[in-house]
């Protein structure tokens, strides 16, 4: 048996019953990064000792009351944790140990969770490859001439080329979804304010959310459980109840109605992923549910909002790395301006300054009630249009990104066409809703999903539908070649 | 052609709330450096601001005192810009949609009221401070007062002159003191006050070229530098000259106002609204609870002194216009029946000495209960009012009881006749040329004998009983 290949679910089951230990499990995983790292290049930090001497903790415990306890967790390099060093694949927090742990952290280490390191991203989440990183590329495991998605690229790889058991991401345009995608994984980005992003190194604030990156939908409902919920640190989150989401792993879609938009089917996207969302359709409809076309009209116009609001949030967010407190300083500088200037220009990576700059410009004088405004009002319209669609559907189907994984370097050259691969995404964050992405099908050797969007704090729905499609595809067992 | 001044004010008090704006770090002042800062205030990597409620309320408390309409909804902006001082490299505010709006403060000049309109009021957030070190080539930063909530209050263009702004500042002072919001001491930096002035021809309602004026460190340089400005910009118009409309900063040694920056170089702060905090919605309800708070302010007590107690508007003025002056006469006229004695010895005795001394009511270290004894010891003619006096200096400077310093002192009143006969004899003898000018009519020279009992008893000697046995004696 390899460890390592387990589910949460799985491990759960045998750290219960004593047949092994969370030091097994976690050694597994270790041996396991040791083997594939090399090809997959998912980590930024590797915590080995400290997780090795946590599961040992927790094995002396025998405290495996909880579904976490004693697993191994790859977490995103955006998520801060107390003295472990968090960079966001970023030279200007290269040297950066938080003083605190974010509040999603405090939940996994109360669950008794180990922390196996740190993932790769791309810098402060610009980006849909993981190759803006500015430390190195990670790769996809199952072709590693391809990028895992982005910017949650480091996680989708880790839990894909099973070196942890399952790892949390961020979403801020698909930053989730995408690379779970990509990487065939599960990957789930909950309705805004379900999960605190407090500790979450902020990109975009109206947009970013923490969410769960897993080998199976049942995974997937027992990592929310454990990570969402109102947070009086976080003014943003939202004080609703919270459910027990495995409760929703069952098999069942009849009368459930599910639209299709047009807008998401159209230009652009390739055949294979088409195919894909059309067989899950008919699969829906086999199994008792009704799909139709509907229209999101404004989804057009949401790729281009998103460029404003989230460079102008993220302007702002990023101001803060000025050399003065923290993170790494330029060596040589005149006076304070030059201070500024030359830490910036150091620290930052191209694509983060490129949105700085688009950040900066549609917020100033003049220029915010043609851009930053305006976007604004696309975003009440592209929420307007869900909110539409709700009232007659359960549920969205839809591709995540317009093509499998594309080629390392394919799209660096070309930031327009890099932005599009989110374009299925980005909609869904303007909006708050909760979406998940899961894989159905494969076409050449590379995973392909679908995207199921849900109502506001309908992630007892999605999880459902997608516990359903996941049993009937069937793809469980299905693991990239890294050996 | 004349001209006439046009001054608004842009002031920010800190806020007395024991813990920061948007964290739980303490707002104590004077600690020692980075002693009360957290991830949140330090504005680490991925924190949330939390707004805290009290600050609301407080913020609520001093535009509900400040006649301001509270807005229903309003949100906090980011003003973006890079300062050391500054850890998340903007400063939570609130730009379009302040908390309230439309308040006013009355004032009075020459005999007049005159409402002086507020545009707005908002809450924010506090910088931290730099600390320059002589000498040294770098700046530490003190990160303490980060995120002390503010309130910043806009007042509308309605002052004609830097006395007009001078009645406006202490009005605003003696407000907030009096709802307990903000102790307002320009010295520790809990009240900050900027000056924007212009001149237009007398007459004309467009506004001239302005000029803000910084770095102002109490309400005298306030009052100076809009002097000094006035002076400059009208001789300036005068001299056909125009007004350069910059920010200026005051030079307190040389009593002149410097050239700071220019409007071209004036900051873009690219506000937009700061997406980590949910709008506020300002419940009707909770703003009428707060407005039951809300003690008596200034205006309306100095309207129950002139009322109540008969005091001239003047007194009234005076003693209402801080809170534990107020406070201090108040408790001694629950303790006296006769309000206006105690203003008398208040507005002449107690504000002599403390003016004296430079002292704030405050510090003074007798009770109102022992400055009553004292009146009574001269309604029950043990001593003169005289004596009083130097009685009322001693329990100022010691804070003893009146009793005991009269009894130390050996001041009580002498009331008995027979040694006033003694005295008023021996005074005749010594004083024969007055008591013939008494004789032959001159009213004065009474007075002159009284003078003498009262020097050869060391005042010591009941007036009364000296002026009815030295007229038996004249017969
Ligand atoms: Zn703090």
């Amino acid at each position: 048996m390899k460890l390592y290949e387990l589910t949460i679910h799985e491990a759960h089951e045998l750290l219960k019953k004593g047949e092994i230990s969370s030091k097994e499990l976690t050694l597994s995983v270790i041996e396991r990064i040791q083997k594939v790292e090399d090809k997959v290049r998912a980590y930024v930090t590797i915590n080995e000792e400290e997780a090795l001497k946590n599961s040992e903790e927790v094995d002396n415990t025998r405290d495996f009351s909880t579904f976490l306890s004693g697993i191994p967790v790859a977490i995103k390099d955006n998520i801060c944790t107390y003295n472990l060093r968090t960079t966001c694949s970023s030279k200007i927090l290269e040297n950066f140990i938080p003083p605190y742990d974010a509040t999603v952290i405090k939940k996994l280490k109360t669950n008794n969770a180990v922390i196996i390191g740190k993932t790769n991203m791309d810098e402060f989440a610009m980006g849909s490859s993981t190759e803006n990183s500015a430390f190195f590329p990670t790769r996809n495991p199952w072709d590693q001439t391809r990028v895992p998605g982005g910017s949650s690229g480091g996680s989708a790889a880790a839990v894909a080329a099973d070196e942890c058991i399952y790892a949390l991401g961020s979403d801020t345009g698909g930053s989730i979804r995408q690379p779970a995608n990509y990487c065939g994984v599960v990957g789930l980005k909950p309705t805004y304010g379900r999960v605190s992003r407090y500790g979450l190194v902020a990109y975009a604030s109206s947009l970013d959310q923490i969410g769960p990156i897993t080998k199976d939908v049942t995974d997937c409902a027992i990592v929310l459980n454990s990570i969402c919920g109102w947070d009086e640190k976080d003014s943003t989150s939202a004080d609703v109840p919270v459910d027990d989401f495995t409760k929703y792993l069952v098999e069942d879609v009849r009368g459930l109605r599910v639209g299709i938009p047009k807008e998401y089917m159209g230009e652009g996207i390739d055949e294979d992923v088409k195919s894909a969302v059309l067989s899950t359709a008919k699969l829906l409809e086999k199994m008792g549910a009704f799909c139709e076309e509907i229209s999101l009209p404004h989804t057009e116009y949401a790729l281009w909002a998103y460029y404003i609001i989230a460079p102008a949030e993220a302007s702002s967010n990023l101001a803060r790395y000025d050399g003065i407190r923290y993170g790494v300083r330029a060596k040589n500088y005149d006076d304070l301006i030059d201070l500024y200037k030359k830490t910036r220009s150091e620290g930052f990576g191209a694509e983060v300054k490129r949105r700085i700059m688009l950040g900066t410009y549609a917020l100033s004088a003049g220029y915010y009630d043609a851009y930053y405004l305006k976007a604004q009002k696309v975003r009440t319209l592209v929420k307007r249009d869900f909110d539409r669609a709700f009232e007659k559907y359960d549920l969205i189907l839809s591709p995540v990104a317009p093509s499998t994984a594309f080629k390392i370097g394919e799209m660096v050259d070309d930031p327009l066409k890099m932005y599009m691969s989110d374009v299925c995404t980005i909609p869904v964050n303007m909006a708050g809703l909760p979406a998940i992405s899961i894989p159905v099908s494969f076409s050449n050797a590379l995973p392909v999903g679908i995207q199921l969007i849900g109502k506001a704090f309908g992630e007892g729905t999605l999880l459902k539908v997608s516990y359903t499609l996941e049993k009937a595809v069937n793809l469980e067992k299905r693991k990239p070649q890294l050996d | 052609m004349s001209y006439e001044t046009v001054i608004g004010l842009e002031v920010h008090v800190e806020l007395l709330t024991k813990s920061k704006v948007f964290c739980g770090c303490s707002t104590e002042f004077g600690k020692d450096v980075n002693t009360h800062c957290c991830p949140v205030c330090l504005g680490m990597p991925g924190v949330l601001p939390v707004t805290n409620k009290k600050a609301v309320e407080y913020a609520i408390k001093a535009a509900l005192a400040l006649n301001c309409e509270i807005a229903e909804y309003s949100k906090f902006d980011r003003k973006n810009y890079f300062y050391p001082d500054l850890p998340k490299a903007y400063q939570i505010s609130q730009y379009d949609m302040p908390l309230a709006r439309k308040g006013y403060i009355e004032i009075e000049i020459d005999g007049n009221v005159k409402r002086i309109g507020i545009n707005r009021l908002h809450l924010e957030e506090d910088a931290g401070k730099l600390v320059h070190e002589e000498g040294k080539g770098y700046s530490l930063v003190d990160l303490n007062r980060t995120g002390v909530p503010l309130i910043e209050i806009v007042s509308e263009p309605d002052m004609r002159s830097a006395e007009e702004a001078w009645l406006y500042l202490n009005k605003l002072k003696t407000i907030l003191q009096y709802i307990e919001v903000s102790d307002c001491k320009m010295e520790e930096g809990s009240l900050r006050c900027d000056v924007n002035i212009s001149l237009r021809p007398a007459g004309s309602e467009k506004f001239g070229k302005k000029v803000e004026i910084k770095n102002l460190g109490s309400f005298k340089a306030v009052k100076r530098a809009l002097e000094y400005e006035e002076k400059r910009q009208r001789e300036l118009l005068t001299q056909g000259f125009e007004v350069v409309q910059e920010t200026r900063r005051w030079d307190e040694a040389r009593g002149i106002t410097t050239s700071m920056r220019s409007k071209e170089e004036a900051h873009d702060y690219r506000y937009f609204p700061d997406p980590d905090l949910v709008p506020m919605i300002i419940d009707k309800k909770w703003v009428e609870e707060i407005k039951t708070t809300l003690p008596e302010l200034p205006d309306e007590k100095k309207k129950r002194y002139m009322r109540d107690f008969g005091l001239p508007e003047y007194d009234a003025s005076v003693i209402t216009s801080s809170k534990s002056f107020a406070k201090f006469y108040e408790e001694c006229v629950e303790l006296y029946h006769d309000p206006k004695i105690v203003s008398n010895w208040v507005m002449s005795e107690l504000l002599g000495l403390l003016n004296e001394k430079g002292m704030e009511i405050d510090e003074v270290v007798f009770k109102p209960a022992d400055f009553v004894k004292m009146l009574k010891l001269i309604d029950n003619g043990t001593i003169s009012g005289k004596i009083a006096k130097d009685v009322f200096k001693e329990m100022f400077e010691t804070g003893k009881d009146p009793e005991v310093i009269v009894r130390e002192k050996g001041l009580v009143q002498i009331t008995d006749e027979d040694e006033i006969r003694k005295v008023a004899q021996k005074v005749i003898e010594e004083n024969k040329k007055s008591v013939e000018d008494y004789k032959s009519g001159k009213e004065k020279a009474f007075g002159f004998l009284v003078g003498q009992i009262m020097k050869e008893t060391k005042g010591k000697a009941n007036p009364q009983l000296a002026n009815k046995v030295l007229k038996e004696l004249l017969g």
